[in-house]
């Protein structure tokens, strides 16, 4: 896969005098192709002159950085504790299932995203889950059903 | 000059910088560790050189490989029941991780550890773990060679050391001191022909040829990367240190032990 370098040369630029941004650098390469392809790390790491090895270490250190290209849409069921105990393993079960995907993985379609993230604040509404940065709280099996299903077109069905 | 006590013996120094682990070694007084390198800069991943420093009130632990010795009149210990228990358990959870590596096995009897409490790290059958995470090869890359071929990725428990992208390095230089350096063999290095294979980085690397006699003696890039960097003339690469030797020597002449001169030769 070839990524377009035009877009990564602006954001080399802005950081271009700042040897310290590397993180701030990857994350605005990650929100721009949503992942950290592998080429445009190497790219980056030959034009401000840094080893790859020190991007390729801050990448896989921090988990909002990810080497893998993302589904579209981006499912993350909360595994926190007050979740946990209304039944998000059971809710967590039912997105997998659904999807027929694990936890960190992305479905064949390239649609789905499902991760699991430990507590987002919302402990009152669990079990939770984010869809596209989209809170939706006390969930029920059937909920998850419908969200799948392509009805995220539909507006806020957060509670 | 700075005056401290360590094991209850006096001594003095007046080298800035010098570290207590330093200056304990330089006294003949043992201290274990499993990070520390003498050409490296101190990077207290070990924990096992830890000491107990009072000065005045006050005792704390500290690790020794990092802790300047300033302060005049402190009182080091380096072998309290405290500390034996901290090194102890930190062998506890190596050996728990390389439970196959001899040289952790042979450090935790040293230390008395006697029973496994903590549950071995599950791998897939067939392998084993053999890196302790003590940074030495990372930091050996990075601060002696100059490259950084290598460094630490992901975290936690999935924290391990690796080429970018698990792939072949591109700034690998092939000159393996990170297998030089590693403390249990995790870094294998093989050679076949004239290519040298640096197993846990998945890198292989060219080695050049020697003109004379035909045998493979240093890897290409390295080789170009020292010439560089020490300004060394460009035949250096063509022949193995042997033929270079040989052919000094006979452009130069020999050594005649009776008269002891050198003997030119035209």
């Amino acid at each position: 896969m070839t990524v377009d370098l035009e877009k990564v040369n602006s954001i080399i630029e802005k950081y271009r005098d700042d040897r310290e941004a590397f993180i701030a650098l990857l994350q605005d390469i990650s929100a721009e192709y949503r992942y950290l392809p592998e080429e445009v790390i190497r790219y980056v790491s030959e034009e401000i002159e840094v080893p790859v090895s020190r991007l390729f270490s801050l990448a896989t250190f921090y988990t909002s950085f990810r080497l893998e290209p993302r589904g579209e849409h981006e499912v993350q069921v909360c595994m926190g504790t007050a979740c946990h105990v209304r039944g998000a393993p059971r809710m967590l079960d039912k997105v997998t299932q659904k999807l027929n995907i694990k936890p960190g993985e992305t479905t064949e379609d390239k649609r789905f995203t499902v991760e699991t993230v430990n507590c987002v604040g919302a402990c009152a509404l669990g079990p939770l889950l984010v869809y596209d940065g989209k809170y939706y709280g006390k969930l029920t099996q059937w909920k998850i059903e419908k969200l799948l299903e392509g009805s995220n077109d539909e507006d806020d069905q957060s509670s | 000059m700075v005056s401290i006590t360590i094991n209850g013996r006096e001594i003095k120094t007046d080298q800035e910088d010098i570290t207590l682990l330093q200056l304990a070694r330089s006294e003949g007084i043992g201290i274990p560790t499993l990070c520390f390198h003498k050409a490296l800069l101190p990077y207290g991943a070990c924990r096992l050189c830890v000491v107990e420093v009072t000065g005045g009130q006050n005792t704390k632990i500290v690790n020794s490989c990092a802790y300047p010795v300033r302060e005049d009149g402190i009182s080091v210990q380096t072998n309290t029941p405290k500390l034996k228990q901290i090194r102890k358990n930190i062998l506890e959870f190596l050996l728990a991780r390389c439970p196959e590596i001899d040289m952790v096995k042979k450090m935790a009897s040293g230390l008395g550890v006697k029973e496994k409490r903590l549950p071995e790290k599950s791998l897939p059958e067939d392998q084993t773990e053999e890196c302790i995470l003590c940074g030495l090869c990372v930091r050996v890359c990075g601060e002696v060679i100059g490259k950084e071929a290598i460094s630490f990725v992901h975290r936690g428990a999935e924290r391990e050391v690796a080429a970018p992208f698990y792939s072949q390095s591109k700034d690998c230089v092939g000159c393996t001191a990170c297998h030089f350096v590693c403390p249990t063999g995790a870094i294998k290095v093989k050679e076949s022909g004239n290519k040298r294979f640096i197993s846990p980085w998945n890198t292989e690397i060219t080695l050049v040829t020697c003109e004379m006699c035909g045998i493979s003696f240093a890897p290409e890039n390295s080789g170009e990367y020292l010439q560089a960097k020490l300004g060394l003339p460009a035949e250096w690469l063509k022949l193995c240190p042997q033929c270079r030797r040989k052919v000094a020597a006979e452009t130069m002449g020999k050594y005649d032990f009776t008269s002891r001169n050198v003997i030119l030769k035209k």
